[in-house]
């Protein structure tokens, strides 16, 4: 789960992560407001939504002029911002971040994630700050700085001094290095206590003053782990959520809508995303990844055509079926039952394997729905990619 | 021969009163598997299906002698049944269990390091040895006793490959579920070495995935240790950037973790990489010249 940038910045300022002072807007009112309240020789606006690249869109507003923010604050709410992340429909923008400007001496790169290669906490720094990072890491790699942490332990000092002299932090600003380093202990608790996937600082700042500012910030979250804290579950924002994929999650399907024209539901994620590959190797493109989990039932099949069938791109339905401990005529059922429900408009292909298959596949084609049985993967595939066309 | 578990296992199955525990500890036994013991804290006594129920993994094994354990305890009490487990004197703890928080396995793999025992999972169908014993939820009826090594990190798309197996005639030795967590236990390079040294398995299947690089890191000690055919899918070729689909550890993150640069590190070590995951048993079939 991802949140706002202002609420990253909620959560750096609980666990002492210096970050500007700052403030949730949601209407010119209220920018002017905190404008006053603020009192800064410069103001910064800026739009949140959960996709990077805001400054090269026109989501980012600074100004001098405190009579000015409350026309930013009209100008970007319910703008939609198309940045590199957003995709081509870009992003509506509901609420903002209002906070004091910062005078930037230098600017670094800071993240903690799993390095899941040895399953310990890592930060990555680099001098390189307000830059992409795997650009960084791609062109300059000797800029990349790692430090792992022991989890039986945790932070410790050294870890902290390894990443800043590695930085050179002595040589940029020497009083900086204590406050840094007491600043990376605190984003490591933050990363364990919540449990976030990534935490990431780009740019961190020293400012003329000296001190260590997290200018910018983003976190997300394990959904794993999301059980253990209410007050990070509170901070979803469903604006930013594909509505279909809000409809999956509350009938305990796995989502991803995707751009193709075949829909596709499946036991299994591994399987998913196999049936989503032989769709492209058949000639068309999936329209999303939809795993149904290992109980498969006829509300789960009925949940899963709601959800594929509102996709306007959904050209055809295609079944695909691996019976293990779930058995493949329970599962014909709940496509019958389903299908009674749920008003299927355009081709649909069963595959059914494993077990008890045969049963279900007999009682599908005897079911007078109209509909293809498949036993094979590949012959499935390519039936449905038959009856929808194939892409360009 | 066989890797892992055969049929002298002797298995206790933590969380065995559940719904999903009782259920799979019945369908492990009646395969053949040696169940020997059931936990659920606070049912010591009872008993599920003839299995002796206890309050600990302790008592479990003073009493059972069991060496593994197959967990079904739900997410939040995890981490501490896989420890427990260890602290038993447990050998292979498979874990079944899905949606284990990420930072509680970073501190149950930190623990376990160094100790003697493994980890096989979670998020994983569990392992079977066909014939000898079934640890786990995966269909037994679909195996076929053989000679090929099967490792992947999902569940259903495994039953898809060793269908294909089965029905081909190869059939199977020993299939391990390394489970689709972004940190778990056992991994391919761990099985890999297990499968080359087992005089019957003749050919391997590996199955991965988007995210992370183990598929690389498996590519590499291939390249220098394997000599036995490998074959292998890698699911999530059309899956697009930043997306988790489905298994937590299946997300190309940073533009880290795609499926071809995956494939390009297999085919680079010698492995035949196929397309279709549809053609994974006749490209097993060709690559041992029947």
């Amino acid at each position: 789960m991802n949140v706002h940038e202002f609420q990253a910045k909620q959560l750096f300022a609980q666990f002492g992560v210096p970050v500007p002072r700052g403030k949730e807007i949601t209407s010119p009112e209220s920018a002017t407001e905190w404008a006053n309240e603020l009192n800064t020789p410069v103001f910064v606006v800026k739009a949140q939504i959960h996709a990077g690249g805001r400054g090269k869109a026109g989501g980012v507003k600074i100004t001098k002029d405190k009579g000015a923010v409350a026309g930013f604050a009209k100008e970007l709410i319910g703008k939609t911002l198309v940045t590199h992340q957003t995709g081509p429909k870009g992003r509506q923008v509901h609420r903002l971040l209002m906070e004091e400007g910062a005078n930037i001496a230098k600017e670094l790169y800071l993240s903690i994630l799993v390095d899941r290669d040895t399953g310990w906490p890592t930060f990555i720094a680099s001098t390189e700050g307000g830059m992409e990072i795997e650009e960084v890491a791609a062109k300059t790699p000797e800029k990349i700085i790692k430090e792992s942490i022991d989890p039986a332990v945790g932070f410790q000092g050294y870890n902290g001094r390894n990443i800043a002299f590695a930085l050179g932090l002595q040589n940029i600003e020497p009083t900086a290095l204590n406050p840094f380093i007491k600043m990376l202990g605190n984003l490591y608790r933050l990363f364990m206590e919540k449990h976030c996937a990534l935490v990431e600082i780009n740019p961190l700042i020293i400012t003329k003053e000296k001190t260590v500012v997290a200018l910018d910030g983003k976190v997300s979250f394990d959904d794993n782990g999301l059980f253990k804290h209410e007050d990070v579950q509170k901070m979803r924002d469903l604006n930013e959520e594909e509505p279909l994929e809000i409809e999956a999650t509350a009938n305990n399907l796995n989502y991803v809508k995707l751009d193709g024209n075949i829909g596709c539901m499946v036991n299994g994620a591994g399987l998913a995303m196999a049936t989503m590959d032989v769709i492209k190797l058949a000639g068309s493109e999936p329209a999303n990844f939809l795993d149904v989990g290992g109980g498969a039932t006829k509300e789960t099949v009925a949940a899963g055509f709601r959800i594929l069938l509102k996709d306007p791109n959904v050209k055809g339905i295609f079944i695909n079926i691996f019976g293990g401990i779930v058995r493949c005529e329970r599962i014909a059922h709940g496509v019958i039952e389903a299908a009674k429900e749920v008003k299927i408009n355009v081709p649909l292909v069963v595959r059914l394997q494993g077990t008890n298959a045969e049963e279900g596949r007999k009682l599908l084609a005897e079911s007078g729905l109209k509909l293809d049985v498949a036993n094979d993967l590949w012959e499935a595939a390519q039936k449905i990619v038959k009856l929808t066309g194939k892409v360009a | 021969m066989s890797i892992l578990v055969d049929k002298n296992t002797r298995v206790v199955v933590q969380g065995i009163t559940g719904k999903e525990g009782s259920f799979h500890a019945t369908q492990c036994k009646a395969y053949g598997t040696k169940v020997v013991a059931g936990v659920t804290p606070g049912k010591a006594g009872q008993e599920v299906e003839g299995i002796p129920v206890f309050n600990t993994v302790a008592d479990a094994v003073k009493k059972t002698e069991a060496d593994t354990s197959l967990i079904f305890v739900p997410p939040p009490f995890c981490a501490d049944a896989i420890l427990e487990a260890a602290d038993a004197g447990i050998k292979l703890v498979i874990c079944i269990t899905e949606g284990i928080p990420v930072n509680d396995m970073v501190k149950v793999k930190r623990a376990l390091r160094g100790r003697d025992v493994r980890l096989v999972g979670p998020n994983c169908p569990g392992v079977i040895t066909v014939d000898e014993a079934k640890i786990g939820i995966m269909p037994g009826f679909i195996h076929k006793k053989g000679i090929v090594g099967v490792v992947s990190r999902s569940g259903t798309l495994t039953y898809e490959a060793v269908h294909q197996l089965s029905t081909l005639g190869l059939g199977e030795t020993t299939c391990v579920g390394i489970g689709g967590d972004p940190v778990n236990g056992t991994g391919f390079v761990d099985v890999l070495p297990l499968f080359e040294k087992d005089p019957e398995t003749q050919a391997i299947v590996m199955i991965g995935e988007i995210g992370g690089d183990a598929e690389e890191k498996a590519a590499e000690f291939i390249k220098k240790n394997v000599k036995k055919p490998v074959v292998s899918f890698i699911a999530g070729i059309t899956a697009p950037p930043g997306r988790r689909m489905g298994h937590a550890g299946a997300i190309i993150s940073g533009g880290k973790g795609t499926a071809v640069e995956k494939m390009k590190s297999l085919e680079a070590a010698g492995v035949k990489v196929v397309k279709n995951p549809a053609e994974i048993g006749e490209a097993v079939k060709k690559a041992l010249g029947r």
